[in-house]
């Protein structure tokens, strides 16, 4: 009990921070917004063109901006060495991630919910077809990109380089994750039901949530102390 | 200094540390008693930062092992126990002086009444509700301060703990310091300012390139000429 009180207290510290800097969340939003302005000038995307890229676009748009705001996840920590003190007290250092990573899917989550509507009128899609399994490939994806960008954020939160190798390092890893939120958000925004290949689809990203979180929450303690 | 396992809050022994291949810590070994103020000196990378962090439980040892009230830095008891000032103020910008300490309290299991207290004993009850942002140094350091002394700790590490702290800021810390000690807190304090340490500690130890030159109680000599310590026990070199 108090180590999930601990969770929450952490989440709830990082959000407050976020909401009263808002570095990342703006910096989240202006990429994201400007990359889906960029996409739709420069390719004119007829309807046919919309249904079979639209996925991949969103995907992108969520990976780029997503990186903004994970990058800032342990880095917040950073200028008064807010980590040691964070690393001192008696909460198990998961307790310390999975509050961190509540917090910046939260913020991410937000991020591509204003931008679903931004994408639906610049794109001439109706997203809201097959809103709720959307909701849910949306929160599956963004937890997978949560969960590796944050254990990532905190192995590369000492190097002077960290907000190039975040990207460096996430991508790849995440990429059967991107491929299944890909998959799946192109036909639930081309109307299809969650049957067939796509609960296939949806079992790839659960799959991928599971592994990746037991993996992160096992080696924090490791990545953060040695 | 006590003899290992007799009394000892805290114990050191055979500790390597190597960053590569140099190797900024070699074999020390030491302990300190319940209620025990050390002084840790030594010149610019002599490895003082390097010890307290292994013992405040931020890294570990290479070889050799450390025990804090007879448990490893890490375990959740321990980290109940340890205080750590270091180099950095620990507190967040964003958040008020009140949210700071209210945010370490909930995560050591405190009730909210202990951050208002310390507040108060640090004078920033009047501020409390101000970001940290916002704060003067003075201000900062002191809810710094405020913010390891928070849980009452039984062991205390302190890196450099006086460098660039106001006359108010000295104040608070060595009152601090005076009423852990008179409940049986154990410090150990690095520092480049041996004249204000040797007033303060019972036991002095002086590292020298990763070595530990010289470990004992702290003698008159020392108090009389604070550089006698260099001159007879560091290498010159």
């Amino acid at each position: 009990m108090q180590t999930l009180r601990s969770v929450f207290t952490v989440a709830h510290k990082d959000l407050r921070s976020e909401l009263r800097s808002k570095e990342a969340i703006n910096a989240s939003f202006s990429f994201a917004l400007v990359i889906l302005l960029i996409f739709s000038f420069a390719f004119d995307p007829t309807a046919e063109d919309t249904r079979r890229i639209a996925g991949g676009l969103l995907w992108v748009v969520f990976a780029f901006a997503g990186a903004l705001i994970l990058n800032r996840s342990f880095a917040r920590e950073v200028p008064n060495d807010c980590l040691d003190a964070l690393i001192a007290t008696p909460i198990p250092a998961y307790a310390l991630f999975l509050g961190k990573a509540i917090a910046s899917f939260l913020l991410l989550l937000a991020v591509e919910l204003v931008c679903l509507p931004i994408f639906g009128i610049f794109y001439n899609v109706r997203w809201a077809v097959q809103f709720l399994p959307l909701l849910l490939t949306l929160a599956l994806g963004t937890w997978a990109m949560t969960m590796i960008g944050t254990a990532f954020s905190a192995l590369t939160v000492n190097i002077r380089l960290r907000e190039l190798m975040l990207p460096v390092l996430l991508y790849p890893v995440l990429m059967p994750a991107l491929i299944g939120a890909i998959e799946l958000t192109t036909n639930l925004l081309n109307g299809e039901m969650l049957s067939g290949n796509n609960i296939t689809f949806l079992k790839l990203l659960i799959g991928f949530d599971i592994i990746y979180t037991a993996l992160s929450v096992a080696l924090i303690e490791t990545v953060l102390v040695g | 200094m006590s003899a290992p396992g007799v009394d000892s809050i805290l114990s050191v022994d055979g500790v390597w540390k190597f960053y590569g291949d140099y190797p900024a810590l070699r074999d020390v070994s030491l302990s300190l008693g319940k209620g025990k103020c050390l002084a840790l000196i030594g010149r610019n990378g002599a490895g003082k930062t390097t010890l307290l962090r292994i013992l405040a439980g931020f890294s570990k040892p290479g070889k050799g092992s450390v025990s804090i009230v007879g448990l490893e830095p890490r375990s959740t008891e321990a980290r109940r126990r340890i205080g750590f000032i270091g180099h950095g103020i620990s507190v967040y910008d964003e958040l008020s002086a009140s949210e700071n300490l209210r945010l370490f309290a909930k995560l050591y299991g405190l009730p909210a009444s202990a951050a208002t207290d310390l507040l108060e004993r640090v004078g920033l009850t009047r501020v409390k509700d101000g970001l940290v942002r916002e704060f003067s140094r003075g201000m900062r350091q002191r809810l710094a301060i405020a913010r390891a002394f928070l849980h009452e700790p039984s062991v205390l590490l302190l890196d450099e703990p006086f460098t660039s702290l106001d006359d108010r800021a000295i104040g608070v810390l060595q009152q601090l310091l005076r009423s852990a000690r008179n409940r049986g807190a154990s410090v150990i304090m690095s520092t480049h300012q041996l004249r204000e340490a040797f007033e303060l500690a019972s036991d002095v130890a002086l590292l020298d390139r990763g070595n530990l030159a010289f470990a004992g109680p702290r003698t008159d000599e020392m108090l009389s000429d604070p550089g006698w310590i260099y001159a007879h026990y560091a290498d010159p070199a």
